[in-house]
């Protein structure tokens, strides 16, 4: 799978409450967390985010809560793919089981601005700054993890195993 | 055989295997899963989509409607509503509400629902709090949840252990809250990512297990995957009282392998703050000259317990709250609120002028019963203190331990409990 997106470029420690804070978790409805997808970092994000658009941020992206509704919110306003420095574990976990496309890379974030655009491959894990016109490499996803998005998720998996 | 950590041995226990070596997957089977009213509602409709009829062991799926607890408006009201109905129909063992709910990681505990030895997982990142009973308990999101409540199993990467060794006594004041806030300010909210954080030392097997309890639960706050306690005599007398299940203690073996150790003196750690906007901005509360604060919160699954009412009570007596600051006390779970009466300290609280709320997440993670405005700032004994974690996104979190809390509720500042109390 390729695609390319314009980007949005973050910080370190982006914590779930900034992706979308508990005063708007008495829903789990996606069109309405998506609504307020990072209200608390960005308040002009969720009106002005284009479907495909891509998050680029530093280290510990997703920290803090459990709350599905982290990833939910990114992928239901459109985001396309988030590629960080590292990512909180339980957010990791969380994107893969909900089918939301992230990448981790340790240079991505150094060499691009927002606005930037980039091609992802998600296959080879090749992430080119067309502005800037570099390109990158991910590190790969664990064939585990691999294996849960060739299956369609963790619940279809488990479909799967009767 | 080879050396395991507590954690490894747990999670090969419940693989089913010899023993387990750190990365490594595993499947391994679950002995508690907990989802509250954010969580659940998610994994309950995860749970139909797969069409799912009836959860692994109605025993073992635990409901806690806590973070919105009394209902603060419709749409939590719709919430909690599919946990009724899901709890109804699948007859679960373990569901609280109204008059029975608690914040669920005081709860889970309390009620012997958790004990040593288990595998817990918890849609809620505080989940690791079990630790402090020598339980592996992690937090997990919805879909892992579904997945478990249909199965009864879920995978694992097997995680590093970091071993963190307390020495010498601790300073007057200073409690596991303390203790916590003192490595996160030292590692980072990253410094153990997917890691397991193992407390050890003379120090810590003096803690009580409310003690225990507050530093467990914020291992998540260092990224950490789950915090750990080795059981012994204090785990035992209080697990004796409550224990739904027989249980079982693990230990590390002695020449176990660990990513990484650190040792503290405690008698450099005082009592400890966490500054704006993250857990990793500590600063000793001596350190903080005239910050002014309009509230403060004493409650949580970190420190919502008895010990914790008990040190603000102590200090609070015959005191006042200052003039235009706002003191919430939030007693756990209505066992502990039921204590807190009978042993006076409702009264001390009343007559300092403090608000006593039912049990509930509440505030802490800017539900409702003590929200922030701009520019407000609250001292809170909760675990985050993120940009917009209890109100508006310019106000502002100090977190502390509760003996700090009350004391900054009399003087209208951070304060030192020494300032207030001899």
């Amino acid at each position: 799978m390729k695609f390319k997106g314009r980007v949005w470029k973050y910080g370190a420690d982006i914590d779930t409450d900034k992706i979308i804070p508990a005063r708007y978790l008495n829903t789990s409805d996606p069109k309405e967390l998506a609504k307020h997808c990072m209200e608390d970092e960005d308040a002009s994000f969720a009106s002005k985010v284009q479907k495909g658009d891509i998050i680029v941020a530093d280290k510990n992206f997703g920290c803090g809560s459990s709350r599905e509704h982290a990833p939910i919110a990114i992928k239901a306003a459109g985001v396309a793919c988030v590629i960080a420095k590292s990512y909180a574990r339980i957010f990791y976990r969380n994107s893969f089981n909900m089918g939301l496309s992230i990448l981790e890379s340790d240079e991505v974030h150094g060499a691009t601005d927002s606005g930037d655009e980039l091609e992802v491959d998600m296959d080879s894990g090749v992430i080119t700054n067309l502005t800037k016109g570099k390109s990158f490499t991910a590190r790969p996803v664990p064939p585990f993890m691999q294996e849960l998005i060739k299956a369609g998720g963790l619940m279809e998996s488990i479909k799967k195993r009767g | 055989m080879k050396p395991m950590t507590i954690t490894e041995k747990i999670l090969a226990k419940h693989a089913g295997v010899k023993e387990v070596t750190p990365g490594e997957l595993i499947n391994a089977k679950i002995d508690i899963a907990l989802g509250n009213d954010i969580t659940a509602p998610i994994a309950i409709s995860e749970f139909r989509k797969a069409g799912a009829k009836k959860v692994f062991n109605k025993n073992k799926v635990v409901l806690v409607p806590d973070h919105f607890t009394p209902n603060k408006d419709i749409k939590s009201a719709e919430q909690v509503k599919i946990l009724r109905e899901f709890a109804k129909e699948q007859k679960l063992t373990y569901f609280f509400d109204g008059g029975e709910v608690g914040v669920e990681h005081a709860l889970l505990p309390e009620k012997g629902i958790v004990v040593p030895g288990d595998l817990v997982i918890g849609a809620d990142s505080h989940t690791c709090t079990y630790g402090a009973l020598g339980a592996f308990s992690t937090g997990v999101g919805s879909t892992d949840l579904a997945a478990v409540m249909i199965t009864g199993e879920l995978w694992f990467k097997v995680p590093e252990s970091m071993k963190f060794v307390f020495k010498g006594k601790l300073n007057k004041w200073v409690s596991g809250k303390d203790l916590i806030l003192h490595v996160i300010g030292d590692v980072g909210v990253d410094g153990a990512l997917y890691r397991s954080m193992e407390f050890t030392g003379k120090p810590i097997e003096k803690l009580s297990i409310d003690s225990r309890m507050a530093m467990c639960n914020m291992a998540i706050e260092a990224g950490a995957k789950s915090g750990i306690i080795a059981p012994d005599a204090i785990t035992k007398e209080y697990m004796n009282k409550r224990a739904q299940r027989p249980f079982k203690f693990y230990e590390s073996d002695a020449d176990a392998v660990y990513a990484e150790v650190r040792e503290y003196d405690c008698a450099k750690i005082e009592p400890t703050v966490a500054c704006p906007h993250l857990p990793e901005n500590t600063k000793k509360v001596s350190q903080l000259k005239n910050i002014t604060i309009d509230q403060v919160i004493i409650g949580s699954c970190t420190n919502g317990r008895l010990e914790d009412l008990k040190v603000a009570a102590k200090i609070l007596k015959g005191q006042k709250v200052a003039k235009y600051v706002r003191l919430i006390v939030i007693p756990a779970t209505p066992f502990i609120y039921n204590e807190a009466m009978k042993l006076g300290y409702f009264d001390i609280f009343l007559k300092a002028g403090a608000v006593i709320s039912p049990p509930t997440c509440g505030p802490c993670l800017g539900g409702h019963m003590g929200i922030l405005a701009a520019g407000e700032r609250s001292v809170a004994t909760t675990n985050r203190n993120f940009v917009g974690r209890m109100g508006d996104p310019k106000s502002e979190v100090y977190l502390t331990n509760p003996a700090v809390a009350a004391a900054s509720a009399i003087k209208g500042r951070i304060a030192h409990p020494d300032e207030v109390s001899k």
